[in-house]
């Protein structure tokens, strides 16, 4: 191959006209080129989402037999359809914004994701979604290795986490992510006003860019500080962004929020990270009583992704971004003794947006404890995977950010990827 | 070779005054200039054992709370620290700043991310007020004597680790955390069993999910009760326990047995007990105490040295979970002074916000207004993120958080500006002497050239030099801001 990658993305569509046997990834890739808007906002339910209340198969007999407290009664859920296996499904009662969006053709559910010998650990779970090596997930983020391979330099705004650290799913070699929750806080202060601020501005930038080799440790701090610096004055821009829509007054609603602000005041980032948490519902999470600590969570999901979705509907962004939702793990089938549930193994998937092909993708298990049921597992207590997770995260590589799955997940996982692109 | 700021090392001569203010800055939170002198007349060895052996150190600390000298609180109405969590949190750093114990704050704040427990949690299902009382009351100020979990950390801070686990299972905070509480036979509840062997002992891939039905089961009735509406309080509920037989994938007994005996139910408490014993005596939680330890205390850079993780292990397992035989190891090892393993720590935000406090001053200053940035730098006290605690090292870096860090060393210079001045008036001969004193009195890492020349060109800028009172005003706190948000000052 006469001409790499890299070269490839650097030159852009127009350079390239050598003819060779393209993969198939290059016709995305030309199309993602083409769409510089376009962006990425990855959304992680922390804690390990109990997808069965939130996706209910609510004419599955065992449903209820298995969940006589938190099952989730038919005539309260908000039908969706059906999957391909025919299985009725219906969402969390709370989630009315969700279902506009989904009768609107514009949200994915991707049932049962995840992978082979699921971990119940919330740690080592996440750093298997996180990284999308399952068997060892101590390396950089997948989204990361895709940013390692953009062109440099990397524009120090083409990440953005919206809480205070950097999620593993960001993690790079090369490119230092920053993380701004509130846009409003955003800004540099001194001591002293006037022309000593600008002193100190300039001093403490020049501290900043001290990098020695020989100290990594402390190059490490003041590249953090010099991401701060190269930022500063372009998100003090989004900090002015007036809302189309009111957002929740939560953390979530306004990490969507401030994100929301970035898109429409065109900082250019491609790739943005917000969660939300208290998946982690062992107990009292009667997702049928309005302070069950589930029937909290889904209001908060559905009212700060419904707000964000009405937002840019109206600033005409929404076809240039993708939502995509994980968590780290799904939860037991059986509820427990405190009407919560405990860790499990394949959960629910989200996509959204102006462009993905909306509906119920997979199939649901089948929650009946027969030996040959190959939709559950650890003797039928947890659902079995059906999708691994990283074909979904091979198809964004590929259909959305222009990237090249097969280097970025190290393998090819494109094979059983849900069409939601 | 790197250029170090030469005038800030020739006025400090004093041999191993390096190494007591790297002790106070690891086995406590910094350090001011008198109690510099104070450790620097013991001696490091004295100056360890001291730490150590705090208990002969009078724990006066929280009387001097509210009094003149000291970094001031601000509170709505009475300062409640067992009522309110924002004056709980005050109360633990107005300790870290001024305990005379720095080693026990130190170990306190090490359990509190060992253990982690959040106080929103307890709270969102005891009330508020409630919530700070398990996390934060002292028997002494509690009308029932409740002993919250921050002060269970803090008497078991040095203490025997295996009687610290037991604690931690009965305590209020934690069987509300973790679930335990609905733990009842035929509807086990694994939380907390899952915890105690992945986070609080062995690790992670050290035992299967069949050890956490099994331990499920084990701790099945270890509940809370609330007698004549006055507390929760632990208690052993007999009717509520599995009494069948546990097995492990490890061992239980020391004759190798891994099935902890069918029990009657009266005495199936003995069966978490014996659970505690095995985790605690288990092969891999001593080197990964051992690990956790010198990631805390030694370096996050370099490598932990096999040798020593071996040898903290061998002394905790020896001295049947003893910590401060393990911490004095530690302490009096030469890889802890090894030159290469100070400024070897990324600080967590309590330790930053505290150390700053302690070198720039306080007086006038309160607390309270470090907490909204601690908890933007990523630490709020009492809310870890989740039961794995705080994600450390290179994790507490982010623009948003380092620019915080910037801000609150902004901050906390334009409070102290005029004391700062007065204390720099002895500097005031030359924009090179009062750098000098500023980086000697903040205890940073020496300045390579390229940063010491732009904290220089700063002190130099805006007009020529004269030395004045109102040159010193803007300067030093100017230089104050600049040391403490530096990337050489977030080292410790």
């Amino acid at each position: 191959m006469a001409i790499t990658r890299r070269e490839f993305v650097r030159g852009g569509v127009a350079a390239f006209t050598i003819s060779f046997a393209a993969p198939a990834f290059l016709s995305d890739l030309a199309r993602a080129q083409g769409r510089s808007r376009r962006n990425l906002v990855v959304l992680y339910l922390s804690g390990g989402n109990d997808s069965l209340s939130m996706l209910i198969p609510y004419n599955d007999p065992e449903y209820r037999n298995r969940r006589p407290t938190i099952g989730i009664p038919a005539a309260n859920v908000l039908q969706i359809g059906s999957d391909r296996s025919g299985v009725a499904l219906g969402l969390h009662p709370r989630l009315s914004g969700l279902r506009s969006i989904f009768n609107a053709g514009r949200l994915a559910f991707i049932q049962r994701t995840g992978y082979q010998n699921s971990s119940r650990s919330h740690f080592e779970g996440t750093d298997i979604w996180s990284t999308g090596d399952p068997r060892s997930p101590q390396s950089n983020g997948w989204l990361g290795r895709y940013l390692d391979t953009l062109p440099l330099p990397v524009d120090p705004l083409t990440a953005w986490s919206t809480t205070g650290v950097i999620p593993r799913t960001l993690q790079s070699n090369h490119v230092g992510v920053p993380s701004i929750p509130s846009a409003q806080g955003y800004t540099f202060q001194s001591p002293n006003g006037g022309a000593d601020n600008g002193f100190a501005r300039d001093s403490a930038t020049r501290i900043a860019s001290h990098l020695p080799v020989d100290q990594p440790h402390l190059a490490f701090v003041n590249a953090t500080a010099q991401g701060a610096f190269a930022t500063l004055d372009r998100v003090i821009q989004v900090g002015t962004y007036a809302a189309s829509v009111t957002y929740p007054n939560n953390g979530f609603g306004l990490a969507l929020r401030t994100i929301a602000g970035a898109m429409v005041k065109g900082v250019g980032t491609k790739v943005f990270w917000v969660q939300t948490g208290g998946y982690d519902t062992h107990a009292a999470q009667n997702p049928n009583q309005a302070n069950g600590s589930y029937t909290g969570l889904m209001t908060t999901l559905n009212d700060g992704v419904f707000a964000f979705y009405n937002d840019l509907l109206n600033q005409g962004l929404l076809n240039d971004t993708l939502v995509l939702q994980f968590s780290e793990f799904g939860r037991r089938i059986n509820e427990n003794g405190s009407q919560g549930t405990d860790h499990g193994a394949a959960s629910v998937m989200m996509a959204m947006g102006g462009t993905v092909k909306g509906g119920i993708f997979g199939t649901a298990p089948n929650l009946r404890i027969t030996p040959d049921n190959p939709t559950l597992e650890n003797s039928g207590n947890d659902v079995h995977y059906e999708t691994d997770f990283r074909s979904v995260y091979a198809k964004v590589v590929d259909s959305w950010l222009g990237g090249d799955s097969v280097p970025v997940l190290g393998g090819n996982f494109r094979g059983g990827a849900p069409e939601i692109l | 070779m790197q250029q170090r700021n030469e005038p800030r090392d020739r006025e400090r001569v004093r041999h191993g005054e390096h190494v007591v203010e790297h002790l106070l800055r690891r086995a406590g939170f910094g350090a001011g200039q008198d109690e510099i002198d104070d450790y620097m007349e013991l001696g490091l060895t004295a100056a360890v054992r001291q730490l150590l052996d705090y208990e002969s150190v009078p724990d006066d600390v929280d009387s001097l709370i509210g009094t003149p000298g000291y970094v001031a609180t601000t509170s709505n109405g009475a300062f409640s620290p067992r009522t309110v969590i924002n004056d709980s949190r005050q109360r633990w750093l107005f300790r870290m700043v001024h305990s005379s114990r720095p080693l026990q704050e130190k170990m306190t704040l090490f359990w509190h991310n060992h253990f982690a427990t959040a106080y929103s949690k307890v709270a969102g299902a005891l009330g508020a007020d409630e919530g700070a009382r398990y996390m934060a009351a002292k028997p002494t100020e509690d009308p029932n004597q409740v002993l919250g979990q921050i002060e269970l950390f803090r008497k078991y801070a040095l203490g025997n680790f295996r009687d610290l686990l037991v604690a931690v299972a009965k305590d209020t905070a934690m069987l509300v955390w973790l679930d335990g509480r609905t733990n009842v036979k035929g509807k086990p509840q694994e939380n907390f069993a899952r915890e105690l062997m992945e986070l609080f002992t062995m690790g992670v891939d050290t035992f299967a999910e069949t050890d956490v039905y099994a331990g499920a089961r084990v701790f099945t009735g270890w509940n809370l009760t609330r007698p004549q509406n006055a507390y929760y309080t632990f208690s052993y509920v007999a009717g509520q326990h599995d009494t069948t037989a546990k097995e492990f994938t490890f061992p239980i007994y020391s004759n190798s047995s891994k099935v902890i005996p069918a029990r009657a139910q009266d005495a199936g408490m003995q069966d978490g007990l014996d659970l505690i014993n095995a985790v605690a005596a288990h092969p891999a939680t001593g080197p990964r105490l051992a690990r956790k330890l010198y990631q805390f205390f030694v370096s996050e850079v370099s490598q932990p040295d096999q040798g020593l993780i071996a040898d903290l292990a061998n002394t905790y397992y020896a001295s049947k979970f003893e910590m401060k035989p393990v911490m004095e190891r530690l302490l009096l090892s030469p890889q802890f002074t090894a030159a290469e393993n100070r400024y070897a720590r990324y600080s967590w935000p309590a330790e930053f916000v505290a150390r700053s406090i302690k070198e720039v001053g306080w007086a006038g200053f309160s607390v309270n207004n470090a907490l909204g940035p601690m908890s933007n730098m990523g630490q709020q006290l009492f809310e870890p993120p989740d039961v794995a605690g705080w994600d450390l090292g290179t994790n507490w870096f982010s623009s948003g958080a380092m620019l915080t860090r910037m801000n609150f060393a902004s901050q906390l210079a334009t409070n102290q500006r005029v004391n700062l001045r007065d204390l720099a008036r002895g500097a005031r001969q030359s924009p090179e002497t009062l750098v000098s004193f500023m980086l000697d009195r903040l205890t940073a890492a020496p300045f390579a050239r390229e940063p010491y020349q732009a904290l220089l060109d700063y002190a130099r800028a805006g007009g020529a030099w004269t030395g004045s009172d109102a040159q010193l005003l803007t300067k030093a706190a100017g230089l104050a801001h600049l040391i403490v948000g530096s990337g050489d000052y977030q080292l410790v």
